[in-house]
């Protein structure tokens, strides 16, 4: 680290020797020096830097631990170590576990502490100071638009970890960012026709939806898909992220004449809102002679466990669980089991996706510039990552494949078993046009 | 009254000479990276303006950070509706924070000591939930605002100079990104240094140190003191705004989380880690807390293993094991850590270290006798 920063220093004393008293003028050369080839480019270098940029503190903590693990996990198995993981299992795959280009891959880490402001001004340390080529991380869409724009304005690769609005891929999509994870429309989609068989078609929804773009785009898709069966809305409430107490928006649901709760909440908001509902009895009761129920759009084994038994029998939709089969996502449990003891979370595993993804795609390329790795990526077909065929479609560089619809375990054989998959929805059902969320990619620089 | 004696101006010329060469000196502590640079600069500012109230008059207000968010959300509206040029933002952003400060400063001053800070708190509080649910047309919540590429930015549309590229702020054509980023906020810090000094020395300071050492006494020698302390609010809620605008310069976006409580709760901390009152004491704070949450808190068990790793390998676990908690995500205690320390054998904050040092000094040199006049510190 010293040599390498003295190495740093000498070079930035050469560059900014210029400067002197004369104070801004300068500053020009500086920013031409930098303007050159790309940003961060490694040269020479024996390794390479990435960023992980995830929540330590805040709602979304819980996700962020787990994605960093996941990200440790990827920067080992990229350089050879461990058992390799789904490096095994993917194809068409480039890489060939001596880091990335025959770089060893290095990673700084920054806390986003779920917010906007906070998260760019890590991303930035990392881009200035470490000199990462990417970034990566997320867990809350908020934070990952923000970061994401942050990126592409700074001209450096950014791989979203887990958000879910549609926003990020879709208004607000840029050229830099890609996203394997889902979004709140494909929820909708395939939770829809399950939710019509289970309860019905004529339900009345009530709809608490987390106030951010995550949570309006959710809240959108959901009641699209769910008025297209029969049901009606009959409120739609918005709560502050990272709340803790949701019973004054819980006690008016009953009034309503809603027989559906929706909670478009995530995290420990998600554990707390539920909890409090069920708490409230909300689940025991008789509404327009049905049984209540409660519908959770996003779900994950994280929040399963942190709500505990309150979550048997609910719906949702998830983007990947443990329990799969086949052969990848084993795979990846078991080098994650190993090194950490328990199973992956959806985060961890789109966390480390989306890194082997970036490592292949600039091993394929031949090179770190990220206009050659984006075309890499654009419209990149593979296998072996454990949700079976996906496509990174170039038009909104937004990943289709097979979606979860799960359901809270009634008898959990362990304590990670919490999730039962309902049904895997096949990726033609969750497809859908580029162009119906707006937004423009821009270009590469 | 803009004459300064001959030791101001050295102090001016050292500060801006220290400022201006912050890229280099700062480099050996892995500081000197645009961002934090501009970081140091923009809660640099913040920390002078809170100065003039907290350490002239002694008025503890917790709710500044309301004034660091508007700034920041006019400036960002500025970019959207007029353009992107930073000069109408900043002077927005300063005159609305004012009147903003105005308003909230007229109603709080009313009362004193505790009851006026809870009364700021409960302001700011009021302002960063409206900004989270009540205001979203005008601040996008929780999402934050930001500035969009299809804004109307009326006055660039309208001289012809809007761009395609990315929105970001720029000086009539230079980018305010990186290092002229970073310049831009260091004059405005210099010059908002430069009015501090002019503030403490004038007889306006004089009047507002004299409310803060006994207000009562003042009212008896026929001064009202209301319009003073008004005076003193309105001046560092203006200073919140700018900086609050300048951060929104170096980074098109403004979110609620930067009016919230624990914002307002950083400047007053910043304030009396470097030393209430003292000219530069707040600067050095602010840059102190600024540097822990960014260094600090990017040490992860990696690069601890990798610093230690010349040492034998049970001595370097165990070092890691003892170091870990007060790095990473445990870097609040460690600033709480340094907080106590200092609060506990320094209460004036570093700044009152280094007189203490200087003195100490000064009396080896000249013999003990002049060991206790030297009171011009500050």
């Amino acid at each position: 680290m010293s040599d390498d920063f003295n190495k740093k220093r000498r070079n930035f004393l050469k560059s900014t020797a210029a400067l002197g008293v004369a104070g801004m003028a300068p500053t020009v050369f500086v920013r031409n020096a930098w303007a050159q080839d790309f940003v961060n480019n490694p040269g020479k270098a024996a390794a390479i830097t990435l960023g992980f940029n995830v929540p330590q503190t805040g709602p979304y903590a819980d996700e962020g631990a787990d994605e960093l693990r996941a990200f440790k996990l990827a920067v080992k198995h990229l350089n050879g170590e461990g058992d390799g993981g789904m490096l095994n299992t993917m194809k068409p795959m480039a890489l060939q576990g001596n880091g990335i280009l025959g770089k060893k891959v290095n990673y700084v880490t920054g806390d986003t502490q779920t917010k906007s402001d906070a998260a760019r001004a890590s991303a930035k340390r990392m881009i200035e100071k470490d000199g990462a080529l990417m970034i990566s991380g997320g867990s809350s869409s908020g934070v990952a638009v923000a970061v994401q724009s942050l990126c592409h304005e700074a001209g450096v690769m950014f791989m979203a970890g887990l958000t879910h609005s549609n926003d990020t891929t879709g208004k607000d999509k840029r050229k830099y960012g890609f996203r394997h994870f889902f979004n709140a429309y494909m929820s909708g989609q395939s939770l829809a026709p399950v939710l019509g068989e289970r309860y019905g078609t004529d339900r009345k929804a009530y709809h608490l939806t987390a106030d951010y773009t995550w949570g309006w785009t959710q809240e959108e898709s959901i009641k699209n898909a769910t008025e297209g069966l029969g049901w009606q809305t009959v409120e739609t409430v918005r709560t502050p992220l990272g709340a803790g107490d949701f019973s004054q928006y819980i006690t008016p649901v009953l009034d309503s004449g809603a027989d559906v709760l929706i909670l478009n909440h995530y995290g420990k908001d998600m554990v707390n809102s539920l909890t409090q509902a069920v708490q409230f009895g909300l689940r025991d009761k008789q509404v327009n002679g049905k049984d209540f129920q409660i519908v959770v759009p996003l779900f994950s084994r994280l929040m399963a466990q942190g709500a505990g038994e309150n979550i048997k029998g609910i719906l949702g939709s998830t983007n990947w669980n443990w329990a799969l089969q086949d052969a990848a996502s084993q795979a990846f449990v078991k080098s994650f089991g190993q090194e950490y003891g328990f199973p992956p979370s959806q985060a961890a595993h789109t966390c480390y996706v989306q890194t082997l993804l970036y490592a292949n795609a600039v091993e394929t390329a031949g090179t770190f510039y990220p206009c050659e790795v984006i075309s890499a990526l654009e419209d990149f077909q593979f296998d072996g990552l454990g949700n079976g065929p996906t496509l990174y479609r170039g038009a909104d560089h937004q990943c289709f494949k097979p979606v979860l619809v799960v359901e809270g375990n009634d008898n959990p054989s362990n304590q990670f078993d919490l999730l039962k998959v309902v049904k895997q929805v096949p990726t033609e059902q969750v497809m859908y046009d580029p162009s119906i969320f707006g937004g423009e990619l821009g270009s590469c620089k | 009254m803009f004459s300064l004696s001959r030791n101001d101006r050295l102090l001016m010329l050292g500060f801006t000479a220290v400022v201006l060469l912050a890229p280099l000196w700062l480099q050996p502590f892995g500081a000197g990276y645009p961002d934090l640079l501009q970081k140091f600069a923009i809660f640099g500012l913040f920390a002078i303006g809170y100065n003039i109230l907290f350490g002239l008059t002694g008025y503890l207000s917790f709710g500044h950070a309301a004034f660091l968010g508007v700034g920041s959300y006019t400036a960002v509206w500025s970019f959207k509706l007029l353009s992107l040029n930073v000069i109408p933002a900043v002077i927005l952003a300063t005159l609305l924070a004012g009147l903003f400060a105005v308003v909230i400063g007229f109603l709080s001053l009313r009362r004193s000591g505790i009851y006026f800070a809870i009364l700021t708190l409960a302001f700011a509080q009021m302002s960063y939930k409206l900004a989270y649910s009540v205001l979203t047309p005008i601040t996008n919540g929780e999402t934050g605002l930001r500035v969009l590429r299809d804004d109307p930015r009326i006055i660039d549309n309208m001289l012809g100079t809007a761009h395609d590229g990315s929105p970001i702020g720029s000086l009539f054509g230079i980018g305010m990104q990186g290092y002229p980023a970073f310049y831009f906020s260091a004059v405005m810090l210099i010059l908002g240094f430069y009015l501090s000094v002019l503030i403490f020395r004038s007889p306006f300071g004089l009047k507002l140190r004299a409310i803060k050492s006994n207000q009562s006494r003042m009212q008896y020698t026929g001064y009202n003191t209301r319009p003073y302390l008004l005076w003193a609010f309105v001046i560092s809620g203006m200073y919140a705004g700018m900086a609050g605008s300048l951060l929104a310069v170096t980074d098109p976006l403004a979110g609620a989380e930067r009016m919230q409580w624990t914002a307002s709760g950083e400047v007053v901390l910043m304030t009396i880690l470097g030393g209430t009152g003292t000219l530069l004491g707040p600067i050095i704070g602010a840059a102190l807390i600024k540097y822990s949450e960014n260094i600090f808190s990017a040490f992860n068990e990696s690069a601890l293993h990798e610093a230690f790793s010349f040492l034998p390998g049970f001595i370097e676990n165990f070092l890691v094991t003892i170091v870990h908690p007060f790095v990473g995500e445990g870097w609040h205690l460690t600033l709480g850590a340094l907080f106590m320390i200092i609060v506990i054998f320094l209460p004036g904050g570093l700044m009152d270290g280094l007189s203490r040092i200087a003195r100490r000094w000064r009396a080896r040199k000249h013999g003990s006798d002049e060991a206790d006049s030297s009171q011009v510190e500050d």
